[in-house]
């Protein structure tokens, strides 16, 4: 059994990246991830960790590192948010693309312009489509987890891609949680070394990142997309390992109170523990309302979503990013892509707020359920709206 | 034997694409990049090499006879050589059909 402790949550994912035995860090400090890589940092200066710690100039050289670590077969993790995660942008394509397992914790951070450090998922929603599997984290207890379980699941033989953690900035990393932290003998058994398996080596050489003419790179984006696919069985496997290990059993699609739900809202992220009181106190009065917490969001968990959303009348989506100009929130729009093929499927609706560090608290939760009540008669123009603007 | 390029699908390709055969890139033909081809008349050539070493394409070798000569499987025709050469050995034509 592990000890459970009050901590802030960066100071549990710096903890789980060092029960981890994490050879490299290379990272650069923004906030709110600062507390992360602070203490890693930390760890390596007074011996608490045997790992390299690389002070980079931005988080382009940080990425760029990282993958230069992976490749000689070091186990290397980093973090960022907002900003920094944009600045490293170009080269998370190159992650995945050259399969090397790099694990980022991202505590998201809204985009500027206007500037603005607080939390929301802009930056998440912008990395979409990099090739990383992505996990979204509810809690402190799940973000420690999932550092974990992404080094497995990163570095399985089949999967070998890297892992982005996403938690809320200050919602989650800057809140003191009770954590249960588990053995570090356990942890070393469920994650023993797994280096890169053509590392770079002089006495057998490789070429890593070459490019591909016209004539393969279809080919390459093609064996990407199948790969990336692939993982969610490994992702399914490890989270069924780890319950078996450390008794938190995780899964793609979390329902909370779903039974007989005619109306369901859809959180990520730690949204969803705000929403589960709103579910309460709605299901206290009577109301027949249930929540899905989407925690595996690349690759996309179709099937889980599919059933978990059963026979619902009503989807409600919370995003707390904007694809401006388009169809109202990503996940909102991605959702409902997602149930178009189906026979049944519920009335969507979509809720864009909390952006730039503004709470969604139970009043507005509930007061989405109500609203999306008044947007529901079938033919209603408006499927999507921000919540909780001034007009 | 070995698949050519066009044969490969993407269940062949290597993971993460790694290229696992060293210096296979001077398989790759890079003169039909070529617009431009240099023709030499060695009577004039002192055998100094300057040309070779400013070559960015490290295809220029001494022939039979210890004339510097560019290989035109990796020969692009970017034209520095006869630049650089100091006694006028070579003159860039352009490439015929």
């Amino acid at each position: 059994m592990g000890k459970k402790v009050g901590m802030e949550v960066s100071l549990a994912i710096a903890e789980a990246a060092r029960m981890a035995d994490t050879d490299v860090v290379a990272a650069y400090p923004i906030t709110p991830q600062t507390h992360i890589v602070e203490r890693l940092a930390e760890m390596v200066a007074n011996g608490e960790l045997d790992a390299e710690y690389i002070p980079v100039e931005s988080e382009h050289s940080a990425m760029s590192a990282c993958l230069g670590s992976v490749a000689t077969g070091a186990r290397t993790f980093t973090a960022t948010a907002g900003q920094g995660l944009e600045l490293m942008h170009e080269v998370l394509y190159v992650a995945s693309a050259m399969r090397l397992p790099v694990i980022m914790a991202v505590a998201n951070r809204a985009l500027s312009a206007p500037l603005n450090v607080w939390g929301d998922q802009s930056d998440l929603m912008a990395v979409r489509d990099t090739g990383w599997i992505q996990l979204i984290c509810e809690n402190g207890q799940e973000a420690l987890d999932s550092v974990l379980c992404a080094f497995r699941i990163g570095e399985d033989k089949r999967v070998l891609l890297p892992v982005m953690v996403h938690v809320d900035g200050f919602y989650l990393t800057h809140v003191v949680e009770p954590i249960e932290i588990p053995e570090e003998e356990t942890v070393k058994r469920f994650l023993p070394p797994a280096p890169f398996p053509m590392p770079l080596d002089p006495d057998k050489p490789v070429t890593m990142g070459a490019f591909a003419p016209p004539i393969l790179f279809t080919e390459a984006k093609k064996a990407q997309e199948v790969n990336l696919r692939a993982s969610k069985k490994v992702i399914l496997e490890v989270w069924d390992e780890f319950a078996r290990i450390f008794g938190r059993q995780y899964k793609p699609v979390e329902r909370y109170r779903t039974e007989g739900a005619k109306t369901l809202l859809l959180t990520l992220g730690s949204f969803g523990e705000t929403a589960m009181s709103a579910v309460d106190k709605l299901r206290g009065e009577g109301k027949e309302v249930g929540l899905l917490k989407l925690r595996l969001w690349r690759p996309f968990p179709f099937e889980e979503l599919r059933q978990a959303v059963g026979d619902a009348e009503l989807l409600i989506v919370v995003d707390r990013a904007l694809s401006y100009g388009g169809p109202g929130g990503p996940a909102y729009s991605e959702i409902r892509s997602a149930l178009y093929g189906e026979k049944q499927r519920p009335r969507i609706l979509g809720f864009v707020g909390g952006l730039g560090g503004r709470d969604l608290t139970v009043t507005e939760f509930e007061g989405m359920v109500k609203r999306a009540q008044e947007m529901r008669p079938a033919g209603a123009e408006q499927e999507f709206e921000m919540y909780g603007v001034r007009e | 034997m070995k698949k050519t390029e066009a044969e490969y699908t993407w269940k062949d390709m290597e993971t993460g694409c790694i290229v696992t055969e060293p210096g296979s890139a001077s398989n790759y033909r890079t003169g039909d990049w070529r617009s431009q081809v240099p023709t030499y008349t060695f009577s004039r050539c002192i055998k100094c090499g300057v040309c070779a070493l400013y070559c960015p394409e490290g295809c220029i070798r001494p022939n039979a006879e210890g004339n510097y000569q560019a290989d035109l499987y990796w020969c692009k025709g970017c034209g520095i050589c006869p630049r650089e050469c100091p006694t006028g050995t070579i003159a860039m034509v352009d490439e015929e059909e």
